[in-house]
């Protein structure tokens, strides 16, 4: 779970003439941890103490002179380096005074940034992507420097990440809409070129972040459509390969952007399984892009967030860097591993986790005998009215709970559901259900439905934390209550599961995730009866959907052909031997046996027709030969 | 061996034709083909179905039906005549005008003393077959209704006629109708058109079977008049049917290219004797409608739209007692004939032309002489003749030189004079020609152009003296035997020696110089498909349709030893199997040894001073010996050097300056010329 601590503000900034550019131009670390020197747009540079949030030092250069890229701290020999003008490297120390006397060289093509880490020495990266060390250079400024990029390459972004003694410079080009990766090895030189895969949209990303995991590179980049991509480069093993590469990429992220697209956005990744995402909308919020949040990219929650007006964030140690307005913010925040992200067994399908709509399966019973009102609309429309809640107020301890009246359970669950703010309403949510089974398991004559049906649909609930509450709602026939449980609770054992089974088929439980070797003896649980009930049932929901199988979108609430078609081979892997002495299965069987065959042999014949194709692709290669040529061969 | 420079050629837009209509003769095993164009074209089924004769068309001649009358070749077609041929000099004998408006079917009874046709006023036309003509004889009761198809019960008493929604039968001696089957139109839209009864079929035990333009085949009893039973077959037309000898099988041509095969068959092992009409296969190798069917001992041999010619051979009719059985199972695949077998295009060795022979025109193409490498080659179209009259071209010739071109039709010879200079090209037609020159089955000029052969009348061959001014008549050079008309001439270099071969599988050689035949090649079973001479060594090579390949000295009047080693050893299992004949046989000049053949997939440079190669060898070895060293190649070398690079060819021959000239005519292309085919549901669309 990743939390944002209250923020404060670091310092003042001056507003620039135009509003989506940032007032600053990067922040940097310097030895102290406490310290951060931020360079502005224009002129100056400042040494804060962060706790403190006073100025340490400042430096500016002339009028008419201008800072072009963020000044760095050299970890090496204590000094700060600074560009201005492009062209002139400017080196002082902590007690120098005045910028214009301290050590000036002039190099001879334009500076891009300058990069300095812990433990390694500054690098000079240039607008036309050659890099030098800093000493090398300003041992003879006026070297001649290469060109690496084409005429009209231009250089986005920039980062230099050290690490087992192995320094990179990592920068992303764009050229006619085509982005790309260059990795530039130090010591040995070695510069990798990457391909960047082309968005749909053919829109550039909106910003970048790397990062050194596990010794590989990682890149974070966000798409103004939304899309946070990650994408992986080896930090040691082939440095040899020539050529541009195409960068694989895995989608880590889609974020909900509302409206059109993102115009300034940016996302950092702050661990491996958490990125700060800020100019991106709030998905319970309905206007605005101005949050910063904290996506969990294992399970795509989002886990923190706050309302401020800022499109640029920096992390450093803990604390996110935010200029918003007239002040430059510091959050500092926790990223906390999650428990469940070890779970053995199978997810829920990524799409119906994304999408969260609820569309239902068809019911047997709607299939059969016509459509009938039914629960999921129900569903929605309660779901929406818990969204549209405006989460803030710190709850109090309800009390009625623990021996009022059903209605009156009913209002104090209603109270707290409406005005419960995320992290707080999670632990009462909690207390409260669990209070709640205990009272009906102790009292037969009492059960709040509703307000159990609500605590649910908070979705605070798993049933980790509640371990009664779906055998309660299944001993009390409230099935209703028990789908919203499948539905919801990411954890429930395979033993539950089974219950459930046993007392109603449903589509939820076929979505419940879960791992085979769990499930299996729990299985065996079921008598034959229901093993052939519940095999007739999986027959008619594949069928059903065999048949419509391309109007079955992704994101609807609905088990997947390879979901139904495991819960077949699982059911004939414990019964089998008793379904084929049962004279009822024999139909059943050697339908399913049928379908099979037929399956096998569908499939063998689109292998036939692959190669088959593959042929007609490859004739499609031979030359058109004209109406004339004249041509050689050779006879032996 | 070496390299050779190739002229690839594309651009002789030949197209063949679709084939409308055929009939087999069972006695000779011939059968005869029609095309829209109006040619006839004969195959000998005994002689791996060798193109034995081609009658030139006409434009105004169309044939929708043929027929045979013991050796008698007649048709009938939508002018209203009806045409006998002359198979001996390939054209029509005599076309007699029906006067009942345009015929669409002629058909003899088995007696071959009658013919009968099916008019488009009604009326069926009984002639009398005589001697040298026919002559008519009466009709039978006019119908309200164009006749469509017709079939004679083989007793002669009866003949089934189909028509427009219905069937009738006659009674022969009355000419009254007697039966009239009502046969039900089509489902939904096509219910207002009317069932065209495209084929009918009269079985001995007086069965009639019918297929209509509503996709039916059925099956009726002549006696009562009743249905017997339907089977619904296409969504289209069934156009075609044809009956087995033994009548046992009926098979059934329809518009989307399949031919459908029903047995008279028990349809339970037990009830041997309560046999029906059961359809059991369908074989799919054309696109198109298929317009023209022949059930014959073997095989099915079926036409249409597409232009080629099928014949697929029945398994089960191949017991293993046969001389048959031999054959390997691959041996059944269909036999696809696409390409006319004989020559289309001339090429004229010495100047680098090109000749392309079309039914109406001709057309003379240069070879470009770049060497290649800007890629841009010039082909300059020189002229396209268009013939006068309505008769098509049946032959053409180019001398080597360039200088003499010659096409003959039915009715006339043309004679033109090449003169080029620069790049121009003018075109003189000699106008004053020898009377006795009139038509010719076979042209040719001699190596130094100085002469000119036509083959005439009864295997004989007219010489012309060609000179700056005139073209005189020298003599006629007449065997004392023989009546089939000569489909191969050739001539040697230096003049002395023409070799001309018969459909009766005769070769003969004159000496030129003394004007007079100097031997008989020993006849061979298989009618000659190639032959040319040797430039140097005056040794003819001749191929056959089996494939066999000899080499005869013309000077000892023997085969030469070479051949004589190759027959002894066999040709290679994989040549004899090949299913197109070869086409051509040129030499080349720098090499004594190579001898240039082709058929339509392949051709074929024999090195003969190397080993011939057994059945152990591998034949088609050109890529092991690329793959070879040059060390190691020698021990794989032998005599045959085939190359299929190119295909779908119509000629390839060697120039004078060794590069090789290949004329190909791919079937795609053909293909895609074809009207589109009618619309079928294909799986997934």
């Amino acid at each position: 779970m990743a939390t944002l601590c209250e923020g404060f503000t670091l310092c003042g900034l001056v507003q620039t003439q135009n509003a989506s550019d940032s007032p600053i131009q990067g922040i940097e670390l310097d030895e102290d941890s406490d310290h951060a020197v931020v360079t502005d747009s224009t002129r100056s540079v400042t040494l804060y103490k962060v706790s403190d949030q006073k100025p340490l030092g400042s430096w500016t250069v002339k009028q008419g002179q201008l800072l072009t890229c963020p000044a760095v701290f050299n970890f090496q020999t204590k000094e700060y380096v600074v560009v201005s003008d492009n062209k002139v490297i400017r080196v002082w120390k902590d007690e120098d005074l005045n910028l214009d006397k301290a050590f000036k060289a002039t190099v001879t093509a334009d500076v891009w940034r300058v990069h300095s880490a812990p433990g390694g020495e500054p690098v000079v990266l240039f607008q036309r992507g050659a890099v030098r060390f800093l000493d090398s250079l300003l041992s003879a400024p006026q070297q001649p420097i290469e060109d690496v990029l084409s005429e009209e390459e231009v250089i986005r972004w920039s980062a230099s990440i050290v690490a087992e003694e192995q320094h990179f410079v990592l920068f992303t080009t764009e050229q006619n809409g085509e982005c790309c990766l260059y990795v530039q090895r130090l010591n040995p030189n070695t510069l990798q070129k990457y391909r960047l895969e082309r968005e749909d949209s053919g829109a550039s990303p909106l910003s970048f972040s790397a990062s050194l995991r596990d010794k590989h590179l990682n890149l974070l980049y966000l798409y103004p459509n939304g899309c946070v991509y990650q994408s992986v480069v080896a930090a040691r093993g082939y440095v040899g390969l020539e050529g541009v590469q195409d960068l694989p990429r895995s989608l880590r992220l889609r974020l909900p952007v509302g409206e059109g697209e993102l115009g300034a956005a940016s996302a950092v990744a702050l661990d491996e399984a958490h990125v700060a995402v800020v100019g991106v909308p709030h998905p319970s919020a309905r206007t605005g892009k101005d949050f910063l949040c904290i996506w969990n990219t294992n399970f795509q929650t989002l886990q923190a967030g706050i309302l401020r007006n800022w499109s640029f964030v920096w992390c450093y140690l803990g604390k996110l860097f935010v200029p918003h307005g007239k002040a430059l913010s510091i959050i500092p925040y926790e990223c906390q591993k999650s428990s469940l992200a070890s779970a053995l067994g199978k997810l829920r399908h990524t799409g119906i986790a994304v999408s969260k709509s609820s569309v239902a399966v068809p019911s047997w019973n709607t299939l059969l005998h016509g459509d009938q009102p039914q629960g999921p609309t129900k569903i929605v429309e309660t779901r929406k009215s818990v969204r549209n809640v405006k989460l803030g107020v710190n709850c109090v301890q309800p009390q009625p709970h623990q021996t009022g009246p059903v209605d009156e359970v009913q209002r104090e669950v209603e109270v707290l559901v409406s005005r419960g703010d995320a992290q707080d309403l999670q632990l009462s949510v909690g207390q409260l259900a669990c209070h709640l089974v205990a009272r009906s398991q102790a009292e037969t004559a009492f059960y709040t439905p509703v307000a159990l049906a609500q605590l649910v649909q908070t979705q605070f609930l798993c049933h980790s934390v509640c371990p009664g509450l779906l055998l309660l709602s299944l001993e009390h026939k409230d099935y209703f209550l028990c789908q919203l449980c499948l539905q919801l609770f990411p954890d429930i054992p395979e033993v539950v599961t089974c219950a459930c089974l046993k007392t109603f088929i449903s589509n939820e439980v076929l979505q419940t995730p879960y791992s085979d070797n769990f499930l299996l003896p729990h299985l065996k649980d079921l008598d034959t009866q229901q093993v052939i009930l519940f095999l007739q049932y999986l027959q008619f929901v594949y069928l059903k959907y065999s048949q419509d199988v391309y109007t079955q979108t992704a994101g609807l609430r609905s088990p997947t052909m390879t979901q139904i078609i495991d819960w077949v081979c699982l059911l004939l892997d414990a019964h089998f031997t008793v379904l084929v002495m049962a004279p009822d299965a024999k139909g059943l069987l050697s339908n399913l046996q049928s379908f099979v065959k037929s399956q096998v042999k569908l499939f063998s014949e689109l292998g036939k027709i692959e190669s088959s194709l593959q042929e007609l692709h490859k004739m499609k290669l031979s030359k058109d030969i004209s109406q004339y040529s004249i041509e050689v061969i050779e006879l032996f | 061996m070496g390299e050779f420079k190739v002229h690839r050629v594309r651009f002789f837009d030949y197209m063949p034709t679709a084939i409308r209509a055929m009939a087999f003769n069972a006695h000779t095993e011939r059968l005869a083909l029609a095309r829209m164009d109006g040619s006839v074209e004969i195959f000998n089924f005994t002689d791996h179905y060798f193109q034995e004769k081609v009658i030139p068309g006409k434009d105004s001649r169309s044939t929708e039906s043929l027929c045979w009358v013991g050796g008698r070749l007649f048709s009938a077609g939508l002018n209203g005549e009806i045409t006998e041929y002359d198979l001996e000099n390939l054209r029509p004998k005599y076309s007699l005008e029906a006067y009942g408006g345009p015929i669409w079917t002629i058909i003899s009874n088995t007696q071959g003393t009658q013919l009968a046709i099916g008019c488009e006023d009604g009326t069926v036309k009984l002639f009398e077959v005589l001697e040298e003509h026919i002559q008519f004889e009466r009709n039978l009761d006019r119908q309200k209704g164009r006749i469509i198809s017709l079939s004679w019960h083989p007793s002669g008493t009866h003949i089934a006629a189909g028509m427009m929604d219905m069937i009738r039968v006659f009674d022969v001696p009355t000419g009254h109708a007697v039966q009239r089957l009502l046969v039900d139109r089509g489902f939904g839209g096509s219910k207002s058109q009317e069932t065209v009864v495209w084929s009918v079929a009269f079985l001995s035990d007086h069965t009639v079977v019918s297929g209509d333009s509503a996709g039916k085949v059925q099956v009726w009893d002549g006696h009562t008049g009743t249905l017997v039973k339907t089977h619904l077959v296409t969504k289209w037309d069934v156009l075609a049917l044809s009956v087995s000898k033994d009548e046992s099988s009926v098979v059934a041509g329809t518009s989307e290219g399949t031919v459908i095969q029903f047995q008279f068959i028990a349809p339970t092992l037990h009830q041997q004797q309560d046999k029906e009409w059961v359809r059991t296969r369908t074989f799919k190798n054309h696109t198109h409608d298929v317009r023209a069917l022949a059930e014959i001992e073997t095989a099915i041999v079926s036409g249409g739209m597409d232009t080629h010619l099928v014949v697929r051979p029945l398994l089960e009719k191949f017991d293993e007692n046969t001389e048959m059985a031999e054959i390997t199972l691959a041996g059944f695949d269909s036999v696809l004939l696409f390409f006319p077998q004989r020559n289309l295009v001339s090429c004229a060795k010495k100047a680098g032309l090109l000749l392309f022979q079309f039914p109406g025109q001709l057309e003379l193409w240069r070879l470009g002489d770049s060497d290649g490498h800007d890629g841009r080659n010039t082909v300059n179209i020189v002229d396209s003749f268009q013939t006068k009259g309505s008769d098509h071209i049946c032959c053409s010739a180019l001398s080597s030189c360039g200088g003499w071109l010659a096409y003959s039709t039915v009715s006339c010879v043309r004679i033109y004079r090449l003169q080029t200079d620069n790049n121009n090209i003018s075109i003189t037609k000699v106008s004053k020609l020898p009377k006795a020159l009139r038509s010719a089955h076979q042209l040719c000029f001699s190596s130094d152009s100085s002469k000119m052969f036509a083959a005439s009348s009864q295997s004989s061959v007219l010489v012309i003296a060609l000179t700056q001014s005139e073209c005189k008549y020298v003599h006629t050079l007449k065997p004392k035997s023989g009546q089939q008309p000569i489909h191969l001439m050739t001539t040697s270099v230096d003049g002395k020696w023409l070799a001309a071969a018969n459909s009766d599988c005769e070769i003969r050689v004159y000496n030129l110089q003394k004007l007079k035949l100097h031997c008989i090649v020993p006849v061979y079973g298989s009618c000659p498909s190639a032959m040319g001479i040797h430039p140097t060594t005056n040794n003819m090579t001749v191929v056959h349709a089996d494939q066999q390949l000899f080499e005869y000295s013309i000077v000892e009047k023997q085969y030469t030893d070479w051949s004589r080693k190759l027959q002894k050893q066999g040709l290679h299992n994989v040549w004899l199997d090949r299913d197109t004949p070869v086409t051509h046989v040129t030499f080349n000049p720098k090499n004594p040894n190579q001898v240039v053949l082709h058929d339509m997939h392949m051709f074929c440079i024999i090195d003969q001073s190397l080993p011939l190669p057994d059945q152990k060898t591998q034949f088609y070895n050109q890529m092991t010996l690329r793959s070879l060293s040059e060390q190691e190649r020698p021990s794989h070398l032998h005599a045959f050097k085939i190359c299929k690079t190119f295909q779908d060819l119509l000629c390839v021959s060697l120039l004078d300056d060794q590069s090789l000239v290949v004329v190909e005519r791919p079937l795609l292309a053909i293909t895609s010329q074809l009207p589109a085919p009618v619309r079928q549901k294909k799986f997934a669309t």
